[in-house]
């Protein structure tokens, strides 16, 4: 296997204190990804990668992966005249169109809650904001859609449902696996490691993903943002000569 | 087999889409209908987002549609002149409907405009055609049923601008015709269907058009009107995805030929009879839907990427 002969050569490479200079090296933690670059391509349909590294010292090891950041708006129905009808909205800011977390233990046996909230660990404390003031709508409805939110996007599997597991190896290597879902957005990747001892961040590092489309996929989107209106008439053309197309095939059967 | 779509930005099963453009199209080459209004809410249904549904169906339906009238006007059945001014109005109307649509985006409604056009309007064709269908299938029982004049004379006969459309063998004023293609336009871009449901009874009892010419002219201005509507949804929001659409074409176009050779097994009235029972199903799934208590009452929306 390609993968895990890449896998033990980065540990190699760490454990000696090597890695190249990418992922910035701190003092007791080091971690890598498996891959770097994710493409969709046509027949995407959604990618596994391992993340995995080495710790010098004791502690919990946690992993957070965050997506490029959107605004997203929450809406609400009511019943109105006997129909169900959107009425309250809430647009939130600077919500990662996609979150994954893994940990050694249950996050709350890791670290303290104030730790957790200025770290981010946990997607209740995902630090996203209500877009403007939202005046009438009391803190417990504005959390109330934060709670819609979250639960949501669970449901699309763009938001991990629970920590996933984290394994360790002889107290030194870890790894785990993160599954990227078919419908998860393009854009730059952060995968972030935490070393937590007693509670408190030993070590933290960073390292990049970059998630993009390739292919006729990639270019027929950027054929339809980048040129729209030219897109338009050839989406008009292909459709009419395709339909004259097929009349002409079947008119002598 | 799954396929990325680019623009819808979602994977689905190949066989899925082909299978439904197949389904779709089998009812419309049996039923002589477009069937716009059975994919729109199918694409919704699997998950594609409405807008992605409604601009790429407008996309298919000039395939369709210039597929169906190269028929129609081989055999001489298109009124070219009534299509014109038809179209011109359908232009306009669709134009308006595409900013339309973007608005009610915008404020979150578009679902719900989408879901209440379809159970007005299906629920009014539908139901008409069911009667309609009842009473003919109850009168060709009995003999010698009368026959009408060619068409009734009302106040819409005095409005300005007569003019002369010889293959429908009217005399009639261009603002009705005009009207009718601007009020279609405006739901056939919000609805992503071509609009021949409403079309064609509105020709028929509304203009007083001879039966023959009916369908074809109604798909020659089809042609025109969701071309109109592609282009500007892929101007204005992007939403045009032209993979989907050839899938769902490749599809429908041997449905359709397999639903053709069907539907000359059955007689007319049974056709239009079950064909109205489609349409009230439709409908009545959708109005369901309004009414029953959502399973979340809570929905995301339109994510803007930064």
């Amino acid at each position: 296997m390609k993968r895990s002969s890449h896998f033990i050569a980065a540990i190699i490479i760490a454990a000696l204190g090597f890695l190249p200079v990418k992922p910035v090296m701190s003092q007791s933690l080091v971690a890598d990804l498996s891959e770097h670059h994710v493409a969709i391509t046509t027949g995407f349909t959604g990618a596994e990668l391992l993340l995995f590294g080495a710790i010098e010292g004791d502690g919990d090891i946690v992993v957070t992966i965050t997506g490029p950041d959107e605004t997203v708006t929450v809406r609400k129905k009511d019943r109105v005249g006997g129909i169900w009808i959107n009425t309250d909205e809430i647009a939130f800011e600077r919500v990662p169109s996609f979150y994954a977390i893994a940990a050694t233990r249950p996050l709350e046996d890791v670290a303290p809650e104030d730790v957790r909230e200025s770290q981010q660990i946990g997607a209740e404390y995902i630090g996203f904001t209500p877009a403007k003031v939202y005046r009438g709508l009391r803190p417990e409805q504005i959390s109330e859609f934060r709670q819609a939110l979250l639960r949501l996007k669970q449901s699309q599997n763009l938001f991990s449902a629970k920590v996933g597991k984290i394994t360790v190896v002889s107290e030194r290597l870890f790894r785990t696996r993160v599954w990227f879902p078919a419908n998860m957005r393009p854009g730059l990747y952060t995968a972030s490691v935490y070393l937590i001892h007693d509670g408190n961040q030993v070590s933290a590092q960073t390292t990049p993903l970059r998630v993009e489309k390739v292919g006729v996929g990639a270019e027929v989107y950027d054929f339809a943002h980048g040129q729209s209106a030219l897109y338009g008439i050839a989406a008009i053309l292909i459709a009419a000569a395709s339909g004259w197309l097929a009349a002409v095939a079947f008119r002598k059967m | 087999m799954y396929f990325y779509l680019p623009i819808a930005e979602m994977s689905v099963n190949i066989f899925l889409i082909l299978g439904m453009g197949g389904g779709v199209g089998f009812l419309s080459g049996l039923f002589g209908v477009g069937g716009g209004f059975l994919m729109t809410p199918l694409l919704i249904f699997i998950g594609v987002p409405a807008p992605v549904a409604v601009a790429t169906e407008a996309n298919q339906i000039v395939a369709s549609s210039v597929s169906g009238v190269l028929a129609h006007w081989r055999r001489g059945n298109v009124d070219f002149k009534m299509g014109a001014v038809l179209l011109l109005g359908g232009v306009v109307g669709s134009s308006a409907g595409v900013w339309i649509f973007k608005v009610l985006q915008t404020m979150g409604q578009i679902d719900l405009v989408i879901k209440l056009c379809y159970v007005v309007f299906l629920g009014i064709i539908g139901s008409m055609m069911l009667i309609e269908s009842i009473r003919s299938m109850m009168r060709a029982r009995q003999v010698g049923a009368k026959r009408g004049k060619l068409h009734q004379h009302n106040w819409l006969h005095g409005l300005p601008f007569k003019m002369r459309f010889r293959r429908s063998k009217l005399y009639i004023s261009a603002v009705m015709p005009f009207t009718i293609g601007l009020l279609v336009g405006i739901l056939a871009a919000l609805m992503g269907v071509g609009g021949g449901f409403i079309m064609v009874p509105a020709m028929i009892y509304l203009l007083g058009m001879p039966t023959s010419v009916v369908v074809g002219t109604s798909l020659f201005q089809i042609i025109f009107v969701t071309a109109n509507v592609t282009f500007l949804q892929a101007v204005n929001t992007q939403t045009v995805d032209v993979v989907l659409a050839i899938l769902l074409l490749i599809g429908a176009v041997i449905g359709a030929q397999i639903g053709t050779r069907f539907g000359g097994r059955l007689k007319g009235e049974q056709l239009r009879g079950l064909l109205a029972l489609m349409v009230v199903g439709v409908c009545v799934k959708l109005a369901y839907d309004l009414i029953a208590t959502p399973v979340d009452l809570f929905s995301i929306g339109a994510a803007l990427a930064h």
